[in-house]
């Protein structure tokens, strides 16, 4: 136990004011300061801890070379802009912004800032100091979707969502398209609850969806609240961005873990060596960047062995969920048989599959 | 449609508006007293966080809730120290109190992210809290009914007791109380501190009963809508009973209808709902009540006697 006097407080006090002030003058000029928007907060154990992790492998790889800054909390509306703009007036040379609603903010404030490096993440607007990047999280769905396909006792599978961006419709295409792919009778129920991260609200959209007959339940929010619901209930769920398996020991049959770290260690290295261009990256599977977690012990051997397979098609380029023909909600055809959707219709895809119900 | 989904509805229905009753019941109090504390979000955060912290480290749930009550109340003492020893702006504190409460809840609670504690057990027989039917009345959280108990010890508290109308007085006219002998800033001192109980209570409600978990303003903003419920209210502890399940009955019914692919009205207007008619009954009762005002007449006015 420390004894804690007047004098020792005064000067711990004084310590903790002095460090800051010290820590920025021990860096030299040719670090690179790179700064991150994230949506949440990094306790969210989901999207934006996925990130911060990230960030943290890249500061641990590239040892002094680079200091790895944050903003927290940062809304998807016109505030983002000032947020945006004072990371690049502090002297941040490289920006991650890291949610889709960041997109139009990022490129107004790089339009300023010609010499900041930009990077926005699920975004598909770029500029000559914009980069976008995003992983293939709809791989890891159609494999939450076939699991969840073969699991159900109801028919009835419930897919809990955000907002209706691009990023969320894909995830709950390619899951109502691996499910109905070993299922067909199946039926994808569908909530949005208008934000990425209320566990209340979560957990009450969650008991919804179980009360209109869904036994197992996918979310695309950040927070482990749906599994949890899922164990009371026990039904069956998945992570989302991280292993969730300790909230939800029973209930939680693997997770889809957001893998960044690489990528801002590869941008950073860019960054620092000059020989950063903007680009659009999508990693998946393949890159690792997308990695399904271990398997409940309590999946079927069958299962695991049908979830493994679609890892290795993705992996190898055998399998592509996204696969004609497709059909939309009112039974029209968007894509037609054997024609394989590009990159460029997913990333402005606004219309549900055949089979998902609800919006 | 069988009685087991209406019983699943009400039992979502309860669970999403308890924490908000918490939290307004504690706040119904502090206005009554003529103190407006706009620090219930801060206040709620500090209880999430203390509570899961000491159920992590005591594994006992009720020690949780019986530390994020007093931990709500001795944060909610710096707002009182700040606004009735010192006479300071009431909004401008109440604002700075939960902006203290979400950074100091997101600190404490640093290492915290990712564990696990114990949950509360039911404190009915199981025969009771998990039979298909009578798990409506006996199957909630034991915090659902010490939020009912609450929330009419209140009602009772401030219209039937002698002390609940001299707080009432030092709220409608802090001056004429102290002119014949109430202690003002003392009453006002123990309204915030309830005040600040209650909150607690309500954030741990969040991390010991919706989510046992503890994550970064995991409240989402239920502080607010505690807020705007006392008004909603008109300061009463019955209309706040069925404001708060009236809220979580709206919230419950946009997600049932988008879940049911009822799209004959955009999510959007599902999602504003609640505040659409929190804009209505306000512009109701505000019509009806032009001659006085409902709300405690000292509501935000600094006590001081001696200028």
């Amino acid at each position: 136990m420390t004894n804690m006097n007047r004098r020792n407080f005064i000067k711990t006090v004084s310590a903790t004011i002095a460090l800051p002030a010290m820590a920025a003058k021990s860096f030299g000029a040719d670090t690179l300061k790179v700064g991150f928007a994230y949506l949440g907060p990094v306790g969210d154990f989901g999207w934006t801890w996925a990130h911060d992790k990230g960030r943290k492998f890249m500061v641990e790889q590239l040892g002094g070379n680079v200091i790895g800054d944050y903003v927290e909390n940062v809304a998807e509306d016109a505030s983002a802009v000032p947020v945006i703009r004072d990371l690049a007036q502090t002297g941040h040379n490289l920006i991650f912004t890291t949610s889709f609603g960041y997109m139009d903010q990022t490129l107004q404030v790089a339009k300023d800032f010609p010499k900041v490096m930009f990077e926005h993440c699920t975004g598909f607007k770029r500029a000559d100091n914009v980069s976008t990047y995003n992983s293939r999280f709809h791989e890891g769905r159609s494999v939450l979707g076939t699991i969840a396909g073969m699991m159900t006792k109801t028919g009835t599978i419930g897919y809990l969502g955000s907002f209706k961006v691009p990023e969320v419709v894909m995830g709950v295409n390619a899951f109502a398209l691996s499910a109905l792919a070993v299922n067909p009778k199946v039926k994808v129920k569908l909530v949005m609850i208008d934000s990425w991260f209320d566990p209340a609200k979560e957990a009450a959209a969650t008991e919804t969806l179980a009360n209109l007959g869904c036994d197992v339940i996918t979310a695309h929010t950040d927070s482990p609240a749906t599994l949890q619901v899922c164990e009371q209930k026990k039904l069956y769920g998945f992570g989302q961005g991280a292993d969730m398996s300790k909230f939800a020991p029973n209930a939680h049959l693997t997770a889809i873990e957001d893998i960044w770290g690489p990528y801002y260690l590869s941008r950073a290295k860019a960054a620092l060596d000059g020989s950063w261009k903007s680009t659009d990256t999508w990693w998946g599977f393949k890159e690792g960047s997308v990695v399904i977690s271990p398997y409940n012990a309590a999946l079927p051997k069958e299962v695991a062995a049908a979830a493994d397979k679609i890892q290795a098609g993705w992996k190898d380029g055998s399998y592509n969920v996204f696969t004609g023909p497709i059909a939309d909600q009112s039974g029209a055809e968007k894509v037609a048989k054997g024609v394989v959707m590009s990159d460029g219709d997913l990333s402005g895809i606004d219309w549900f599959v055949k089979g998902v119900e609800g919006a | 449609m069988t009685m087991d989904f209406i019983i699943s509805v009400i039992i979502t229905v309860v669970g999403i508006s308890t924490p908000i009753l918490l939290a307004a019941t504690g706040e119904v109090i502090v206005e009554k007293s003529g103190v407006l504390n706009l620090g219930v979000e801060g206040m709620m955060l500090i209880g999430a966080i203390t509570g899961f912290a000491v159920t992590f480290a005591t594994l006992n749930p009720w020690l949780g809730v019986v530390a994020a009550a007093s931990a709500g109340a001795a944060i909610s003492m710096v707002f009182g120290v700040l606004v009735l020893s010192l006479g300071s702006n009431q909004v401008a504190t109440g604002l700075a109190l939960a902006i203290l409460g979400i950074g100091l809840s997101t600190l404490i609670g640093t290492g915290f992210t990712g564990m696990i504690v114990p949950q509360f057990s039911s404190i009915f027989p199981s025969a009771l809290s998990q039979d298909p039917f009578w798990r409506v009345i006996f199957g909630y959280s034991p915090l659902v009914y010490i939020a009912l108990a609450m929330i009419f010890a209140v009602g009772w508290f401030l219209n039937k007791t002698r002390a609940g109308l001299v707080l009432r007085a030092v709220g409608e006219n802090d001056l004429s109380a102290h002119s014949i002998g109430y202690s003002v800033i003392g009453i006002r001192y123990m309204a915030i501190a309830f005040g600040g109980a209650m909150a607690g209570i309500a954030g741990s409600y969040f991390s010991m009963v919706i989510t046992p978990m503890w994550a970064e303003r995991m409240t989402a903003g239920r502080g607010w809508i505690a807020l705007a419920l006392v008004v909603f209210a008109g300061w009463k502890a019955g209309r706040l009973v069925v404001g708060a399940y009236l809220f979580g009955a709206l919230m419950t019914l946009e997600l049932y209808a988008k879940a049911s692919g009822f799209q004959f009205l955009p999510s959007q207007f599902w999602a504003s709902m609640p505040y659409v008619m929190a804009i209505v009954v306000l512009a109701v009762i505000s019509y009806r009540d032009r001659s006085g005002s409902e709300a405690p007449a000292c509501l935000g006015k600094p006590f001081l006697p001696n200028s």
